[in-house]
């Protein structure tokens, strides 16, 4: 029977099957320092060890700070993220656990640092507990998101728990429109289907359009599916994403590298594959994206207007936009691109890998963030892409433009470390959530590509380059 | 865990749709490395007035009172009755534990995100899912809500309501089982897929 991607990395990770759920093998656990502290306090409790030590890494990154880090984690301000990460710290001693500690040139977002390393295959089942965990399924893997109590479960006996997803086809076939990125694909799809609709289905990216996506820009566009309900995201492995492999750290080499090879080139769904719903997207119909709401799905083109509650024929929905257009202190039928700005941030598992930094740069070559701009932020998703931008003198261009230019780490797309908005704020971001409050208390958060954040940068206001 | 069996409470209307994790616990909370407490920040940016900082004695904060969590009628609700997509976003189990502290032992939706869904369950919450049309007549309820986990019945304002629940989880949920000792009960086989697996899949 022909099967689609996600029903081969199913059922190659089976080890039992019960009536309505299997027991899958875990072959990478990611590990950070947010949701794990509770997990290992459950592992020493029960007096267990982890089942497999190979199969983890761990990486702090939500907590760093940003700044100056020549002292270390004890120069860490905020006391309470410094025993986060020495909390990781010692775990990781404790249990045996291979990590990339906080001033190690390697560390960075957990979803840059896998793929970067090698540390993410193809074919590969990766749990992490951080919904974006989708990400890694660019690569062709079965990847999600997990709580605390299956982070301890995957530590405790390397399997997990999974009932079978439906099977989800997002086709966008055609070439894309000028400016537009992965994450106006994955910010359009998600204004189409909603926030939760991809609840109980595995996403397959498929299409033209797809094909062409860089696997850096593959990965911005599987990081959001969770944005669309979807814990797993997807596209099948071709040579872009071998030749994105070969050679990093953890990947096979020589015969092993053949071998894994002739296997990944297996990972594509099935010609007359079964799929429970497909979406297919044309896409010419994709501008630029700006999200005005406190729901990703609350999105238009960047030359739209921002919506009319009073035009919403479903109650829930237009209270729903009453809800958002109160929080974020926008009127209806505006346009966009005429809301100002405070802040800009570039960064996050969505947007920060080298390609994203190249994007924003070349936007903001020879020019100058806007008057009314307080920070413009351009934080790398691990010290790798620093260095490597570094060496292609985008840390000057920012530099030059007006921005600052910081330290690997999440940073401001959760404001968890000191990089956040203030009461009132108005941000472009190239984060992943505009959920109330995400960046900051009070703050409003726009979503958008590198390339419009650089440009609204510029501009002071929504705009494209 | 705690079993859950049978549940009778007063319900907590929370009329909104596409509530996050965000919403349900701010991320200043997560850095906490303990697994309870979170209760008095549950839902914080909207029970309470002021700007929260960890660590703040939460009785001290002004209150919105109209947060539905704040209202008299509502107080000691271990029933959350609310909208589409409750739990979106983060997979914080920080949510359900903020949830499970504050007394919540069932939340009842037209749909639940994934994640979440998943995590109530590792904590001794039931998730409930009803169509839109009893969420609306579960919204005027008055009085107490029963929730019988065995028969899977919701019985409310004398009219009894069914819903699903996966058989295994229930087992689980009604016995308060540990899934790490019963997974590990499955090690030999675990095992033996790892010996074929490893050499089949050579380079991992």
């Amino acid at each position: 029977m022909p099967q689609t991607l996600y029903d081969k990395l199913m059922s190659t990770h089976v080890v039992r099957e019960e009536a309505t759920t299997a027991l899958i093998y875990i072959d990478r656990q990611l590990i950070h320092e947010v949701t794990s502290p509770q997990a290992f306090e459950g592992l020493e409790l029960a007096g267990r060890k982890p089942w497999r030590l190979a199969a983890s890494i761990a990486v702090p990154d939500h907590n760093v700070p940003t700044t100056d880090r020549s002292s270390g984690v004890s120069g860490i301000e905020d006391p309470i993220s410094k025993l986060q990460i020495e909390t990781l710290d010692s775990n990781c001693e404790k249990f045996g656990i291979n990590e990339i500690q906080m001033n190690d040139i390697r560390q960075g977002i957990v979803h840059v640092v896998g793929p970067e390393q090698g540390a993410t295959l193809p074919g590969m089942s990766i749990v992490c507990g951080d919904s974006h965990t989708s990400t890694h399924g660019a690569l062709g893997a079965l990847a999600f998101g997990i709580g605390t109590s299956e982070v301890e479960h995957v530590l405790a006996t390397g399997c997990l728990w999974q009932s079978k997803s439906k099977n989800l086809k997002i086709e966008v076939n055609g070439d894309l429109n000028k400016y537009v990125s992965a994450k106006d694909i994955a910010l359009y799809i998600i204004g189409q289907i909603g926030t939760a609709g991809g609840t109980g289905f595995a996403i397959e990216f498929a299409g033209t359009s797809i094909q062409k996506l860089s696997v850096e820009g593959r990965m911005t566009l599987c990081n959001m599916a969770i944005e669309a309900g979807a814990r797993v995201g997807m596209v099948a492995v071709d040579d872009k994403t071998l030749e994105y492999v070969k050679g990093r750290p953890m990947a096979p080499t020589g015969n092993e590298w053949d071998k894994a090879v002739e296997y990944w080139k297996s990972l594509h769904s099935d010609k007359d594959a079964h799929f429970d719903q497909i979406v297919s997207i044309d896409a010419k119909d994709i501008k630029p994206q700006v999200t005005w709401g406190t729901s990703p799905e609350m999105v238009v083109a960047v030359d739209g207007l921002i919506p009319d509650p009073t035009k919403e024929s479903d109650p829930v929905k237009a209270q729903s936009i009453k809800n958002a257009l109160n929080y974020i202190h926008l009127e209806a039928n505006i346009p966009i691109n005429t809301v100002s700005i405070d802040k800009v941030f570039i960064g996050s598992c969505t947007n920060s890998r080298i390609e994203d930094l190249r994007a924003a740069a070349d936007v903001a070559k020879g020019k100058h963030i806007a008057d009314n701009i307080k920070l413009a932020l351009v934080v790398p998703g691990s010290g790798l892409i620093k260095a490597q931008a570094e060496k292609e003198g985008l840390d000057k261009i920012f530099t030059e433009a007006g921005f600052e230019w910081r330290e690997a780490g999440c940073s401001m797309c959760l404001a968890m470390n000191a990089d956040k908005l203030e009461v009132g704020e108005r941000c472009a971001s190239t984060s992943n959530r505009n959920f109330e409050g995400r960046q900051g208390q009070g703050s409003f958060t726009h979503l958008v590509s590198p390339e419009i954040a650089a440009a609204s940068a510029i501009a002071g206001h929504f705009a494209q380059p | 865990m705690e079993k859950f069996t049978t549940l009778v409470s007063i319900a907590a209307p929370l009329d909104r749709a596409n509530i996050d994790t965000d919403a349900i616990i701010p991320k200043q909370f997560l850095k906490s490395i303990k697994r309870s407490g979170f209760g008095p920040n549950l839902f914080d940016e909207w029970r309470y007035l002021d700007a929260s900082e960890v660590g703040m004695d939460n009785s001290k904060r002004p209150i919105n009172k109209d947060f539905v969590l704040n209202k008299a009628e509502y107080q000691g609700a271990k029933i959350l009755i609310t909208r589409e997509n409750f739990g979106c976003g983060s997979s914080r189990e920080h949510a359900p534990w903020a949830l499970e502290d504050y007394g919540f032992k069932a939340i009842i939706a037209p749909s639940f995100a994934d994640i979440f869904y998943n995590n109530c369950f590792k904590n001794g919450i039931l998730p409930i899912v009803q169509n839109n049309d009893i969420m609306d007549e579960l919204f005027l309820v008055n009085g107490d809500i029963t929730i019988d986990l065995e028969a899977q019945t919701i019985l409310a304002n004398n009219k009894e309501y069914s819903f699903e629940v996966d058989a295994e989880r229930k087992r689980r949920l009604m016995n308060g089982l540990d899934d790490i000792a019963l997974t590990l009960q499955h090690s030999d086989e675990i095992k033996s897929f790892e010996n074929t697996y490893f050499k089949k899949y050579s380079w991992l």
